[in-house]
């Protein structure tokens, strides 16, 4: 039977250290809709998300009364449009997320994922189609969100998408420009997208999954940083072990809020997603975890050792705690999102090289980080390609999310508000690299691919 | 269905009587009782029996909430089920 200190345990987890329950996403398939008219395209997928996650807001409030546990965001993510949409007589896919952002509304969730396209390959009309759509689509919905797979380990680099993507993001970061560029938070490029990640703004629901999903991602960086507090100055192995015992117990929550909501909605369980993601709150940060670890700043010598180290035992500890894992599970580094990680980028301490070094060990890349309105596009190409590169090398699912603030330069400040919180500028290197990516084409996948 | 209700708090006169008489009028069996106090502050947790209870869980949790609010204390009711899911295997 529980002990009153286990009870206790539990509770200041929840009330003290801001654990909760990221979200709970429902992947929805929207591959039966697909139809030659776009208005029955439309009238379909609004009908089919509408009624197939119609008490998922419900359901999520409802669970987190009963077990006292705060279930933060309710979300939807379906099948790739350009993929769900390629069959569609229509110029481009606006009216396709103004549909996804109304069916979002419908049902009352804060975000709704896969207006997306596979493209790490090559790119069909249903692929250039989306991506012209994006600027567009992303810059008249609110709750839309977009991603481009570019590259992946199999396949190699799309050198011809990604350069797309960084005139795509100025285009975006303008029609925006009023709300600081916040369209292009709402968009993200990947190498090795996974296909059940239920966080935004990835979110996508993969051509190999079933008819519906659900897909939770847990959250608790809160709770490692205050096991850590009691392990002070102890070695390695200690700091390890607590860093795993505390993720264990997180993802056992999840692992049963993941099931009582696919029970309760009659939709089967995904995966849980072992993820530490943070929020502007003051004691929700993973930039407090690296602190209390020993270091003065995030991006201080020692970095990208203690953020491997956090993202392996996070894992370690989570796997055994579920019967799936998935999505993409590991530690986010976002900028803007993390009140430690801007107060470091603030007073100098982390630059954009070393989150770049950081993101070979983390889950994901560069992510919610503010660069120049006037870098120009292909840098931004440029930027992506690194990330893409060390995604394909290492085998990794790396990600994007750069958001060019037009109007604004290094030095000043981005505000996005709520949990997208805000992120000072931060200088790109002056150096070009146009005539690299002019090339253009497809990077050839690596050596290590061929395991057949 | 076996619930949770934990109370954390300063100590003072009839926490527990007046904790326990919500619960009976809730038709909620008190199963198993822990308390300590240590430096002024009482922690208290109940195991109870919520197969017949005359309300649903949510309710009750937030019957509890506003009750504890009222004598100065925190009182929560929460699912067995997720103490259970992170301290046992």
């Amino acid at each position: 039977m529980i002990n009153i200190y286990e009870a206790q345990e539990t509770i200041r987890m929840i009330s003290e250290a801001n654990l909760d329950v990221r979200t709970i996403t429902m992947g929805i398939s929207l591959l039966d809709c697909a139809d030659g008219d776009h208005d029955a395209f439309c009238r379909k997928i609004y009908d089919k998300i509408t009624t197939r996650a119609e008490r998922l807001s419900i359901v999520g409030d409802e669970i987190a009364k009963e077990y006292g546990v705060p279930v933060v965001n309710k979300r939807i993510s379906v099948t790739p449009i350009a993929i769900a949409a390629s069959g569609c007589r229509c110029a481009d896919y606006v009216e396709v997320a103004r549909t996804l952002d109304r069916a979002a509304g419908t049902i009352g969730v804060n975000f709704i994922g896969g207006f997306s396209a596979l493209a790490q390959k090559g790119m069909t009309q249903g692929d250039l189609k989306l991506l012209d759509s994006i600027p567009q689509a992303l810059s008249e919905t609110e709750r839309v969100c977009s991603s481009i797979n570019a590259a992946s380990t199999r396949s190699g680099i799309n050198i011809d998408a990604v350069n797309k993507v960084g005139l795509m993001l100025k285009d975006l970061a303008s029609r925006t420009q009023a709300q600081d560029s916040i369209g292009c938070a709402k968009f993200v490029v990947f190498c090795n997208a996974v296909e059940d990640n239920p966080f935004m703004a990835g979110a996508f629901h993969g051509v190999g999954e079933g008819d519906s999903a659900i897909n939770v991602g847990v959250s608790g960086p809160g709770v490692i940083k205050r096991a850590l507090e009691s392990v002070r100055g102890a070695d390695f192995e200690t700091l390890c072990e607590m860093v795993k015992r505390m993720a264990f117990k997180i993802t056992r929550v999840g692992q049963l809020v993941a099931q009582e909501a696919s029970k309760r909605l009659n939709v089967p369980f995904g995966v849980i997603d072992l993820s530490l993601a943070p929020t502007p709150a003051i004691g929700d940060s993973v930039a407090e975890i690296l602190h209390e670890m020993g270091l003065e700043q995030p991006g201080a010598p020692g970095s990208t050792a203690a953020i491997a180290i956090l993202n392996d035992n996070v894992k370690k500890g989570g796997v055994m705690a579920s019967s799936y894992v998935g999505g993409l599970s590991g530690a986010f580094i976002p900028v803007s999102e993390d009140h430690g990680m801007a107060d470091a980028v603030r007073i100098g301490a982390l630059s954009l090289e070393k989150l770049e070094a950081m993101t070979c060990v983390c889950s994901v890349g560069l992510d919610m980080i503010a660069i120049p309105g006037d870098t120009p596009a292909e840098t931004i190409s440029g930027m992506i390609l690194d990330e893409m590169a060390i995604g394909m090398i290492n085998n990794k699912t790396t990600a994007v999310r750069l958001i060019p603030v037009a109007g604004k330069s290094a030095g000043d400040t981005a505000k996005f508000g709520g949990l997208l919180g805000e992120a000072p500028i931060m200088e790109v290197n002056r150096f070009g690299c146009a005539e690299f990516m002019r090339r253009g084409g497809r990077i050839p996948a690596p050596i290590h691919c061929f395991k057949n | 269905m076996r619930g949770i209700v934990t109370v954390l708090g300063k100590d003072s006169v009839g926490i527990i009587a007046k904790v326990c008489s919500y619960l009976s009028e809730k038709n909620v069996n008190v199963l198993d009782i822990a308390q300590t106090i240590v430096g002024g502050y009482f922690n208290m947790m109940m195991i109870v029996d919520l197969a017949v209870a005359s309300e649903s869980l949510a309710p009750m949790a937030e019957g509890l909430e506003n009750l504890g609010r009222d004598i100065g204390v925190v009182v929560k009711l929460q699912h067995e089920d997720i103490f259970n899911a992170m301290h046992r295997i």
